[in-house]
């Protein structure tokens, strides 16, 4: 079954053994979801991948047109549902683009405050299980129950824990709670022992090391030919964050770096969300320290009637670049909504990477691009 | 036919211990379950199976009746009659395995002269049932999980070869009795002469056992169950319970060759003789904590429940105590070897088991060409320079008269160089090895 090359550089198979497909997913403990991926094999060695996708399509860009502009607020929050604040995010200050009106400064902060609580969310149950996938068990416990105080925070928020439709347009419905303030820079105090927690577990564990060291090769090119945005553009070495290019929320009043990779390997990828961790925590230390007084909800109306025209939205999702494009016909209703999500055009690139890898490291792979199959389906 | 004569009836013995673990293996196997998930719960922040049963007791129970009454599946390109075999041969041989193991002096089936050939060859037998039922199943996963089986077995086997042999060495006999015997006339434990032995040992056996981290067979986020996708219902409690028999055996090869089988610590030393006493304060200890938990059950049924745990320990407590206080030469005395033979060895078994449990649940996976390197490149040539080792010491100590512990420092300390040179030579390869597929990569 082995390859050999031959001067030349062309690879042929010798012994004629035949390549089988083995089909991974749609039901499959570590595709996350319903992904299901079809594999080209040559013994255990990847020789070509196909992803099948749209088990989980539920037409939410058409949707969109059937409703009122703050009726399909909620259904974004069921597209990455593991940051679904997010999502929230993202769609109403797109819609707020279209009208020409801006969230007041209160508001803003409150919004980056819960995103960034989102993005710690979102990397957490990345790392459980990424690690998982890898075949440690005991890491997805302690990162859930960190999760879970940030949940909590949500619910006293906003009553919801998953999808929480946090934001209106135009700014917040809610008021933060009494407590807010205190319960974020509690457990942003205690989360940066709990990160070196995980750290202790994997980052220097020879197993773990050699798991994801090497895997899953993206060059830094490759990436950006493929659009690739998120942790997993920035492991390949290129510093582009949206918070810091085209800021938006409150993003330009804190201080954060933006954490690279070099190799843009699995485990390059790892480090790059272990910090981004530390990076979101520093940035809702900061945010809690000065929350402005004032109004949550800017001067929008009752019916939100944009003017006919078109926007291009986008702002950092933990996953990667999440954009709206709006387009209205000056109805209350949106003409056509489309959605980017970064998950279905960080997976593009799993073909690239997974080949010539071990089926063990395909599972690595599909877990270090970090999707929800929610987000890409729709 | 009177009673004496029936008393005198040399396999009168070996019969009841061989229905007694025929009868209580599954039981046991269940056990070792619950307390793995028990042990796992409690290293991730949870609390594990609570439901059935005081504190999930009955967990095993339940699981096992599930099991047997659920749907029995045979796909329907299976090759049937191997499909149904394949787990039988498994069970088989992972049972038949424990037959010349002794668990305590007088505990034993068969004590036979090449006992430890025996259960190595018999416990061979067993990926007969992994690679059969692989294959039988008709699916790609569960061919490529017996296929890594197969590979797997046969490269962690020699190495748990090299490091019987080298225990062996020191026993200078097959026979698993014996060997647990001459630890007693050495007065030290095979693992003190033979650290590195132990070590490589233990790797090997957690590979041979398929755990983690070297689960590869039933790699779950991979390969979804292995060599089991396809099974289900009673086939597959077979195959766990195979699974989970394979797991005392090696421990009780471990427990026989390196860790003194049967023997009380200091067991030749009188000043630790206050030991004895150790196995019955445990379980009074354990019965202490059932009755102190039986009035925060919710339900009276498993109140009574916890009762009854807490009286079986005292008994067993009871059982325990009463050889050791007993004056010598009485009869209860003489059932002491038996009895505390027995705990001891649980006692042992039930800690190399929890290193088992401990490494699953704090480790990632290896990757499969990364388990074959770590077999072949590493595990082997340091089970081979520790058996060249332990040869050179019983030379040293034998043929020169040196010392015993000068000997065998001596080796060791070689031998764990030896060890420390080859993790730094396969750390060179790695390092070249990722440098090559980046240039491949960035091409």
């Amino acid at each position: 079954m082995g390859t050999t090359r031959i001067p030349g550089g062309v690879e042929t198979t010798v012994l004629g053994a035949d390549e089988i497909i083995l089909n991974m997913g749609p039901q499959h403990p570590s595709t996350h979801g319903v992904l299901r991926v079809k594999l080209r094999l040559d013994g255990e060695k990847v020789a070509g991948s196909e992803c099948v996708i749209g088990y989980l399509h539920r037409g939410v860009e058409k949707i969109a047109e059937h409703r009122n502009y703050q009726q399909f607020a909620p259904y974004v929050d069921r597209m990455d549902y593991i940051a679904a604040v997010s999502n929230g995010l993202g769609y109403c200050e797109a819609v707020e683009k279209l009208l020409g009106v801006e969230a007041p400064p209160r508001a803003r902060v409150i919004r980056t405050i819960l995103t960034e609580l989102g993005r710690i969310a979102s990397h957490l149950f990345w790392l459980g299980t990424h690690a998982l996938d890898i075949g440690a068990l005991t890491p997805l416990f302690y990162c859930l129950r960190e999760r879970e105080e940030i949940l909590k925070i949500y619910e006293n928020y906003c009553g919801a824990r998953l999808t929480t439709h946090a934001f209106r347009v135009g700014g917040l419905q809610y008021e933060a709670y009494d407590e807010f303030e205190k319960d974020v820079e509690r457990f942003c105090k205690e989360f940066d022992r709990r990160v070196n927690e995980y750290e202790a577990l994997l980052t220097e564990n020879r197993i773990w090391v050699g798991r994801t060291k090497g895997i899953g090769i993206l060059s830094a090119h490759d990436a950006i030919a493929m659009g690739v945005t998120g942790p997993v553009l920035r492991a390949s070495g290129v510093q582009w964050d949206l918070r810091k290019a085209i800021p938006y929320a409150a993003y330009d009043q804190f201080e954060f770096s933006i954490p690279t990779g070099k190799n843009g390997d699995t485990y390059d990828r790892y480090l790059v969300r272990m910090e981004e961790m530390r990076q979101s925590r520093n940035i809702c230390l900061q945010a809690i320290e000065k929350i402005p007084t004032g109004p949550i909800l800017g001067k929008v109306g009752k019916v939100l009637k944009p003017p006919p025209g078109e926007v291009y939205h986008s702002i950092e999702a933990p996953k990667g670049e999440l954009g709206y494009y709006i387009v209205s016909d000056g109805t209350t209703q949106p003409y056509r909504v489309r959605i980017r999500p970064p998950s279905l055009i960080n997976l593009e690139a799993l073909d690239q990477m997974v080949r010539g890898h071990l089926v063990a490291d395909v599972v690595a792979i599909i877990g270090t691009l970090d999707i929800v199959l929610g987000e890409v389906d729709r | 036919m009177d009673l004496n004569a029936i008393l005198q009836w040399p396999h009168l013995v070996p019969l009841i211990c061989a229905l007694a673990i025929v009868l209580v293996l599954p039981l046991v196997a269940g056990y070792i379950v619950l307390v793995e998930r028990k042990v796992m719960a409690d290293m991730q922040v949870r609390l594990g199976p609570m439901r059935v049963g005081p504190h999930g007791l009955l967990q095993p129970i339940a699981d096992a009746l599930k099991l047997l009454l659920k749907e029995d599946i045979i796909p329907e390109n299976a090759d049937r009659y191997i499909f149904w075999l394949a787990p039988l041969i498994s069970v088989t041989a992972a049972m038949l395995a424990l037959s010349t193991v002794p668990i305590g002096p007088v505990f034993l089936i068969a004590d036979l002269n090449i006992g430890l050939l025996f259960i190595l060859g018999v416990g061979a037998l067993g990926i007969f049932g992994i690679v059969l039922g692989g294959w039988a199943s008709n699916s790609h996963y569960s061919l490529l999980g017996a296929l890594r089986s197969a590979a797997q077995l046969v490269s962690y086997e020699t190495s748990a070869g090299m490091a019987v042999v080298g225990a062996l060495l020191l026993a200078g006999t097959l026979s698993t009795k014996a060997i647990v015997e001459r630890q007693a006339q050495d007065g030290v434990w095979f693992i003190f002469a033979a650290p590195v032995g132990f070590f490589v040992y233990l790797v090997a056996s957690i590979a041979e056992t398929n755990r983690a981290p070297f689960d590869m067979p039933e790699a779950e986020s991979e390969l979804v169950a292995g060599y089991m996708t396809e099974y289900s219902g009673f086939r597959w409690a077979l195959y766990f319970l195979a699974e989970y028999t394979n797991m005392i055996v090696v421990a009780s090869i471990a427990t026989t060759l390196f860790l003194g089988g049967y023997l009380r610590p200091f067991a030749g030393t009188p000043l630790f003789d206050f030991l004895d006493y150790l196995p019955a304060l445990l379980l009074l200890l354990v019965a202490g904590y059932c009755f102190y938990r039986v009035p925060k059950q919710p339900v009276g049924v498993q109140k009574g429940f916890m009762a009854v745990v807490g009286l079986l320990c005292g008994g067993m407590a009871l059982l325990l105590a009463l050889p050791a206080a007993a004056p010598a030469g009485s009869l209860l005395a003489g059932a002491k070897p038996g009895l505390h033979g027995a705990f001891w060895f649980v006692a042992k078994v039930g800690a190399y088991l929890y290193v088992f449990m401990w490494l699953r649940f704090t480790f990632p996976r290896y990757r499969f060409d990364q388990l074959m390197r770590l077999g072949w490149q590493f595990l082997l040539p340091v089970g081979m320079v520790n058996l060249a080792g332990i040869a050179v010491a019983l030379a040293l100590h034998r043929g020169l008269g040196w010392g015993v512990v000068p000997s065998f420092a001596l080796t060791t300390a070689l031998t764990v160089a030896v060890a420390a040179y080859l993790v730094w030579i396969g750390e060179k390869q790695e390092v070249r090895k990722i440098g090559e597929e980046e240039t491949a990569g960035n091409a």
